[in-house]
């Protein structure tokens, strides 16, 4: 079955239907967070992380790279943490993780929202829920 | 056109998917965990005040810690398995060999950051 699918052009396979530009988005965009995450690891283990803080800490803070998340550790100064370079990747990861997430709740709701209007209104909700959710983390990261 | 699976819950709850469907599963309750309580500290952060610190004090506990690393490292080293997987369909037939990896990944990073956590919460 999967080689016929692959003898199909890209138009023929539906590749290009929303549903499958969001599978590959979901997909790209786990990538995308584990290339900031990794990032985030080596940057904090270049400003100190190895003698100021455990390892619960430091994937914390490769999570999300925001300088709250090291406020109670023993680092002597948290100013690095809180420069742009880190606010410009812990942006990057809020946008990219609530895309992400958010599309991911909508196929869940799917399994079990099956009427065209019930179905309408999730996507009114996620719509709404990306908007504040990336306005309220980006207020927060560049406030903090 | 309503919800119709033609199975009963008793039968849905006896079913036997093994580890894919644990995976599976798992991988929801993960990602769910994370859309709530991830959506709820945001909020609590930008509310503030005396409920938001209370709610951030929560979330700091190492019990709730505990929690949040499962569905985190859960559902990050299940998606990069499903990714592998998708990306390059030949691994397909090796799916149960990629998830017995996934396990031993998992249990030696969330095994390591739940003993740092607890050590920590503990005050050692």
């Amino acid at each position: 079955m999967a080689t016929k699918s692959r003898n199909l052009s890209i138009v023929k396979r539906g590749l290009m239907s929303f549903e499958t530009i969001m599978w590959v988005f979901t997909r790209l965009s786990a990538l995308g967070m584990y290339a900031l995450i990794i990032f985030g690891l080596i940057g904090a283990l270049i400003m100190g992380a190895r003698n100021n803080m455990n390892f619960a800490d430091v994937m914390r803070w490769g999570f999300m790279p925001n300088v709250t998340h090291v406020q109670n550790t023993d680092l002597p100064d948290t100013d690095p943490w809180a420069s742009p370079l880190w606010k410009l990747t812990a942006s990057a990861l809020l946008i990219i993780a609530v895309g992400h997430g958010v599309h991911g709740l909508v196929v869940i709701a799917d399994d079990y929202i099956t009427t065209e209007k019930g179905r309408g209104i999730v996507r009114i909700i996620s719509g709404v829920m990306i908007l504040s959710m990336i306005g309220i983390g980006l207020y927060l990261i560049w406030t903090s | 056109m309503g919800l119709n699976r033609n199975v009963s819950l008793m039968t849905a709850l006896r079913y036997k998917g093994q580890g894919p469907f644990l995976t599976f599963i798992l991988h929801r309750i993960g990602g769910l965990g994370m859309a709530i309580f991830i959506t709820i500290h945001l909020l609590a952060s930008f509310v503030s005040g005396k409920g938001g610190h209370f709610i951030n004090a929560i979330y700091e506990n190492w019990a709730f810690q505990i929690f949040i690393f499962f569905c985190v490292l859960f559902h990050a080293i299940n998606g990069l398995r499903i990714t592998i997987l998708d990306l390059f369909p030949k691994l397909i037939p090796y799916h149960r060999q990629a998830i017995t990896i996934e396990w031993v990944a998992f249990i030696a990073i969330y095994g390591f950051a739940v003993v740092t956590i607890i050590r920590t919460g503990l005050g050692g």
